[in-house]
């Protein structure tokens, strides 16, 4: 059985977001050799979707529908739902992927809701495709602390909403493969309910926290908001983003918008360092599928030594800024 | 305002996960509101004091959820409802039945927690908005209702978005909205004297829908084991010897 896709592919400033074409690699995944793999582009700046539409096109999707509506500027979920039920309409899907985003979060339930189908949610792994035509999946519970095998039964329509930095981005097409085509969708905005009355960016990073490969967290250890400047000092000499634990977070040193855990939110990085952080079960429920776990701090006994590949007793403020010096000496020297 | 509020019992956050024949055990195990519904409860309860009206909460569940519903009521909730729960409910099949209950309540606000920390979906109560043809401000942690229209501060990935929707709606409540009271000994005590109806699923009749998705399994996720101890030596020495390991062995750069 092949399982046609619709890719809902969310763009953050006029950009792709990786997640979206991780979303692509599961229809692929899903699609087979005989499913077709169609993906919907939503916004009001044609520049910016017809450079996104060119790349979905060149990884894989064989046609790029694009919605492109001033309703669509401001992100309104009920203006994105619109589009993807016109994209629906047009490529006839078995199943749904968007990422599991904020907004995601938000038009996924009421997409599956809409259409009758079941809804598997924070995906983060493709367990089965195709045999039999079962689907199956599998997701986080308990804050990670156990895993669920989510079934849909063959031939059900489904919408999946995948957990960013857990499935395989979709890749380019080999040399010489013909890109997908491009098509403009009949869209009518719906009347929108909701207003926009402002966006206060708080997130100043370059890097997105949740598909940031890298993250340096700081902790109550952290001491101030001054604190977190060596962090920040090692985060962008590598690349990556600067979080948080809720303690950093509650004494006033950063923003909640930093902070990672079972009320924050969910990282998988490749690299992840602690610092400053005790590892309460609510903070390592954020963090502890990230690849590779390094904890700085002066207690031996704090529990994040527990999960952390590599622990150093001492003081943040003397170890992290050294550790910047090395990765400086490192990378200038590769 | 007639405020409807969906209400689930979860684990508590620090309970370890043992699962025994297939399924989670239950057995010891401390149960809680979830967290999030409770921050959507506590919101209820002061647009109540603010513009009047009632809180009703709803819950469907099982017999020992109506403790939830018990702590719901104590917090100041005017009404609770118990809907009962079909083994293999999914999200689908629930948001179907809450749909059916709440729309003759005609809310004039629907609240609801962002996500419930068992299983973490946050589908139902979007999904329940999604049947009941309502808009929705999600993941909300300013809330202010001024006539028909609601006016949101929303959690958009860190990022701050205030938005207004048209009332009736749906708001699901995020970590900041408020700091949920504590059921007082009086509130406890008038707790037991509410009405609590329990509503059967055979009672929805045609409303009801069929589950879409089917868990086949559970496993617990082995707790991750400690690694190395980067042992003795001058700060200099120890970030020298990170470095390395970082780069050589767990080759993350
Ligand atoms: C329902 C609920 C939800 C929660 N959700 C979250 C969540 O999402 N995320 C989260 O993080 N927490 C969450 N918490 C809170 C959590 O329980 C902890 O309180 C919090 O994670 C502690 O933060 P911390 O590790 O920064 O602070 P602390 O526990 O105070 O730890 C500070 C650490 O810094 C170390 N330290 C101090 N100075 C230095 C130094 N100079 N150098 C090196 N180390 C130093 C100390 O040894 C200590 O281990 C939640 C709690 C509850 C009840």
């Amino acid at each position: 059985m092949s399982i046609n896709c619709l890719v809902y592919a969310e763009c953050k400033d006029g950009k792709l977001r990786r997640v979206a074409l991780e979303a692509l690699g599961a229809a692929r995944q899903l699609a087979a050799d005989s499913g077709a793999v169609h993906a919907l582009l939503a916004g009001a700046d044609s520049t910016a979707l017809a450079e996104a539409a060119a790349e979905l096109a060149s990884r894989g999707a064989a046609v790029v529908h694009i919605a492109d509506d001033a309703a669509l500027r401001d992100g309104a979920p009920e203006a994105v739902q619109a589009a993807i039920a016109a994209a629906i309409a047009a490529a006839r899907p078995d199943a749904v992927l968007l990422g599991h985003t904020a907004l995601g979060r938000e038009v996924a339930p009421r997409v599956a809701a809409a259409i009758g189908a079941g809804h598997a949610a924070d995906v983060t792994a493709i367990v089965t495709t195709g045999d039999g035509g079962d689907v199956v999946f599998a997701r986080p519970l308990y804050a990670g602390k156990a895993v669920e095998r989510l079934r849909i039964a063959p031939g059900a329509p489904m919408v999946i909403s995948v957990r960013p930095n857990n499935l395989p981005p979709a890749e380019t097409l080999p040399a010489g493969a013909a890109p997908g085509a491009v098509s403009a969708l009949a869209y009518s905005a719906p009347t929108l309910w909701t207003t926009v009355r402002s966006v206060v960016r708080k997130t100043t990073g370059a890097v997105d926290l949740a598909e940031a490969d890298i993250i340096v967290s700081g902790g109550r250890g952290v001491r101030s908001s001054d604190g977190f400047a060596p962090l920040q000092e090692l985060a962008s000499l590598l690349g990556g983003a600067v979080g948080a634990s809720r303690g950093a977070c509650d004494a006033g040193y950063c923003d909640y918008a930093l902070q990672i855990g079972q009320t924050g939110k969910v990282v998988t990085p490749q690299l992840y360092i602690a610092c400053g952080i005790s590892g309460a079960i609510q903070h390592l429920a954020g963090m502890s599928g990230s690849r590779v776990i390094v904890a700085v701090n002066k207690d031996p006994d704090a529990p994040i030594f527990g999960v952390a590949d590599y622990g150093v007793v001492g003081d943040l403020f003397d170890i992290v800024p050294l550790l910047t010096g090395e990765f400086r000496r490192i990378l200038g020297a590769s | 305002m007639n405020i409807v509020v969906l209400v689930k019992q979860t684990f508590d956050t620090e309970e370890k996960i043992i699962v025994q024949g297939g399924t989670v055990s239950q057995d010891g195990v401390k149960l809680i509101v979830n967290p999030y519904d409770e921050y959507a409860l506590e919101e209820a309860l002061r647009l109540r004091e603010k513009h009047g009206g009632t809180v009703t909460a709803i819950t469907c569940g099982n017999e020992q959820s109506t403790e939830a519903l018990r702590t719901a009521l104590a917090m100041g909730a005017d009404e609770a409802i118990r809907l009962e729960i079909e083994p293999g409910d999914d999200s689908a099949s629930l948001a179907a039945a809450i749909a059916a209950v709440v729309q003759p309540l005609k809310p004039d606000l629907l609240l609801a927690g962002l996500f419930a920390v068992d299983t973490g979906s946050g589908s139902v109560a979007l999904q329940v908005a999604e049947r009941l043809g309502l808009p929705h401000a999600s993941a909300v942690v300013k809330l202010e209702v001024n006539g028909s229209t609601l006016i949101a501060d929303r959690d958009v990935e860190g990022d701050t978005a205030t938005v207004e929707v048209p009332l009736p709606a749906l708001v699901t409540a995020q970590q900041g909205l408020n700091e949920p009271r504590y059921p007082s000994l009086p509130g406890i005590m008038k707790a037991k004297r509410k009405p609590l109806r329990v509503v059967s699923r055979i009672e929805l009749g045609p409303d009801a829908a069929a589950p879409a998705t089917q868990r086949l399994s559970v496993e617990t996720v082995p707790p991750r084991a400690a690694g190395k101890r980067l042992g003795g030596g001058t700060p200099a020495e120890l970030a020298a010897q990170l470095a390395k390991l970082l780069h050589e062995e767990a080759k993350v750069l």
